[in-house]
């Protein structure tokens, strides 16, 4: 195996065509991108764009039609059944008949780790996203906020290098997202992941990453990667700054030429 | 202050009085006005004006007890072995009665009950004493209008004979629900669990087999029984075996509906862990069929129960719920088949009262149990 330090994810060419009813969709075309190690990468885009069916393409959870693309130097499907990174959904999707805890040791029961490894994983991944005390809770007894963070424990939970989060605060409000954010910045920085975000929230995106890719609908393909230059260290009111509001200023511009290919 | 009185209670006392013009109750009973009658009246009257008496509730509704099972007890005492000789003061002092009763299920009914073992009793009073007056009302329509045995025995009689024949009911229940019930709705939703299972992994088998089990599910048990009897005999191995008939489809569909219950993004969660087949069958698509799987174990157990005591009617050894309703009818023994009808009535709602409960301790985490 030639194992590729240097990028975890790499496309080249990458191309998806869903076969549908009303012919077929170009859900992506030509995409080519390189995600380094510790990288924090979001998607951003309209809705249709391909960012969700991009991070599905790494997951292997959708297959490509055209081009190439490796996971930790391999196909995604070797990567999914090596367990190279978790998944975090738009919803939460826990379990409703486990406990928060049973939630978090699901894929751990699954890898078929030990009862006594599991019970320390679970312990520190909740108080990892400072959920210590909800254990013998069930998701329904928690709010959105806290039902999401669970969730992203269950993905940090088996200690994959690689985290795609797909709209993971999408559904939440501004106050709890934002305090989501930071604390996502601080596990990112603490446990030095690879990170793939999707998002449709400018000052999310700008906010949380070292780069964004920035993509359109129809076919899907990214119309700009902007290297962030803030600072690692980023505390809320970064946001102020007019180093944060160029580089969002620009992604608003790759997301402006998007559209007006399309008009 | 009457304007302020609940229509009941109002209308009960017009029924008392329009019961004065009726008098005597019972027409062969010679001695015009007893004692009895002047008690009945008495209650009726007490229960008529409770409401105007201004007790508190609890004493209300005790004085309304009192008043209407008091005064319904002593005529449906009075009209026994006098069949039929009820004029109208009886069916007067009867309805008089029953509104007082309504009358004492809605001041229960607005209750609030400051304890929840209180408020238990009350959720088991009310509907005891809704039954209660079903059984009251059909015993003196019955003896009242003198209803041919026949036709309709009253509950009374019924009961009776229940209580008279309580080791050949044991011995029918035994042979029809302990025997034919338990081996075939085991066998029947077993199976149905498994094919659907089964089907659920061969594509070919869903395919094939789901038009084929609905096939089966409309067979005609009055048409399958008979075959069953010459395959299995006449001992219980046949019911067993319809009652698998029957309860194989319903298993089965609710089963392979349940599998697809999960929702995508669940699956996928399974899949970025690289979860096998059987690892998500049991960590997540049976568990989120569960309320399916509860469905056809309850839907199962009221068919199950039906085609057994059916299935009876087509050759049987000289024992069974089925076997005794139709020989009974034949003897014209009615009151039997009626005892008959309520063990079946009692061990069929067991049976479901069962299946609900382990259903809310296994289904705790759906909506329509955690209620929200």
């Amino acid at each position: 195996m030639t194992e590729n330090t240097a990028s975890v994810v790499s496309a080249s060419h990458l191309g998806l065509t869903f076969e549908t009813n009303d012919g077929p969709v170009n859900a992506l075309s030509d995409v080519s991108l390189d995600i380094a190690k510790g990288e924090f990468v979001s998607f951003i885009g309209p809705s249709g764009c391909g960012k969700t069916t991009f991070l599905r393409v790494i997951a292997d959870l959708e297959k490509p039609t055209s081009g190439t693309i490796t996971v930790n130097g391999m196909t995604p499907e070797q990567a999914r059944e090596k367990r190279a990174y978790g998944y975090v959904f738009q919803a939460a999707a826990l379990y409703p008949w486990r406990t928060i805890e049973r939630n978090v040791a699901l894929p751990l029961e699954i890898m078929g780790l030990p009862a006594e490894e599991r019970r320390a994983r679970v312990r520190q991944t909740l108080a990892l996203v400072n959920l210590t005390g909800f254990e013998k809770k069930f998701p329904w007894q928690l709010s959105g906020g806290m039902q999401q963070r669970a969730s992203i424990a269950r993905a940090l939970a088996f200690d994959a290098d690689l985290l795609l989060m797909d709209e993971p605060f999408g559904a939440l409000d501004e106050i709890v997202r934002d305090h989501l954010n930071e604390q996502l910045l601080e596990l990112w920085a603490r446990t030095n992941k690879t990170i793939c975000f999707v998002t449709h929230s400018i000052p999310e995106a700008v906010y949380l990453s070292t780069k964004i890719v920035v993509m359109s609908p129809r076919p899907g393909r990214v119309t700009d990667v902007i290297e962030s230059t803030l600072p690692k260290e980023r505390p809320l009111d970064i946001r102020e700054t007019p180093e944060f509001l160029a580089i969002a200023a620009r992604v608003r511009d790759g997301l402006r030429a998007g559209h007006s290919y399309e008009d | 202050m009457i304007a302020r009185m609940p229509w009941q209670s109002l209308t009960a006392l017009l029924l008392a009085a329009i019961a004065l013009f009726g008098l005597p109750i019972v027409a062969s009973d010679a001695s015009a006005v007893s004692a009895t009658t002047l008690v009945i009246f008495a209650l009726v009257l007490a229960g008529a004006a409770a409401p105007a008496l201004r007790l508190s509730a609890v004493a209300e509704a005790a004085l309304l007890f009192v008043a209407a099972h008091g005064a319904a007890w002593l005529l449906l005492a009075g009209v026994a072995g006098h069949e039929g000789d009820a004029g109208f003061a009886f069916f007067a002092l009867v309805a008089a009665c029953w509104l007082i009763a309504w009358r004492l299920v809605s001041v229960l009914s607005a209750m609030t009950p400051r304890s929840r073992q209180a408020g238990a009793a009350l959720r088991l009073l009310v509907p005891a004493i809704f039954g209660a007056w079903l059984l009251i009302l059909w015993e003196a329509i019955t003896r009242g209008a003198g209803i041919p045995f026949i036709l309709l025995p009253p509950p009374s009689a019924i009961g009776l004979r229940f209580a008279n024949s309580l080791p050949i009911l044991a011995a029918d229940v035994n042979q029809t629900i302990f025997k034919s019930v338990v081996a075939g709705y085991a066998i029947g939703c077993g199976a149905g669990f498994a094919v659907a299972i089964l089907a659920d992994r061969f594509l070919f088998l869903r395919r094939g087999l789901m038009p084929i089990g609905n096939m089966v599910s409309a067979l005609p048990i009055i048409g399958v029984a008979p075959i069953m009897v010459m395959w299995f005999g006449f001992d219980w191995h046949s019911k067993a075996a319809v009652v698998a008939i029957m309860t194989f489809f319903p298993m089965l569909v609710n089963t392979v509906a349940g599998l697809s219950a999960s929702g995508a993004m669940e699956r996928d969660l399974m899949r970025t862990y690289a979860a096998g087949y059987t690892q998500t069958l049991v960590k997540l698509r049976l568990p989120a069929a569960a309320p399916f799987i509860f469905n056809a174990l309850k839907i199962n157990s009221t068919l199950a129960l039906i085609g057994a005591i059916v299935a009876e009617f087509f050759g049987t050894p000289v024992v069974g719920m089925g076997f005794r309703i139709s020989t009974e009818v034949g003897r014209m023994n009615v009151d039997m088949v009626w005892a008959e009808i309520a063990a079946a009535a009692l061990a069929g709602s067991i049976f479901y009262g069962v299946l609900a409960l382990i259903e809310r301790a296994v289904t705790f985490w759906h909506p329509s149990v955690r209620g929200g």
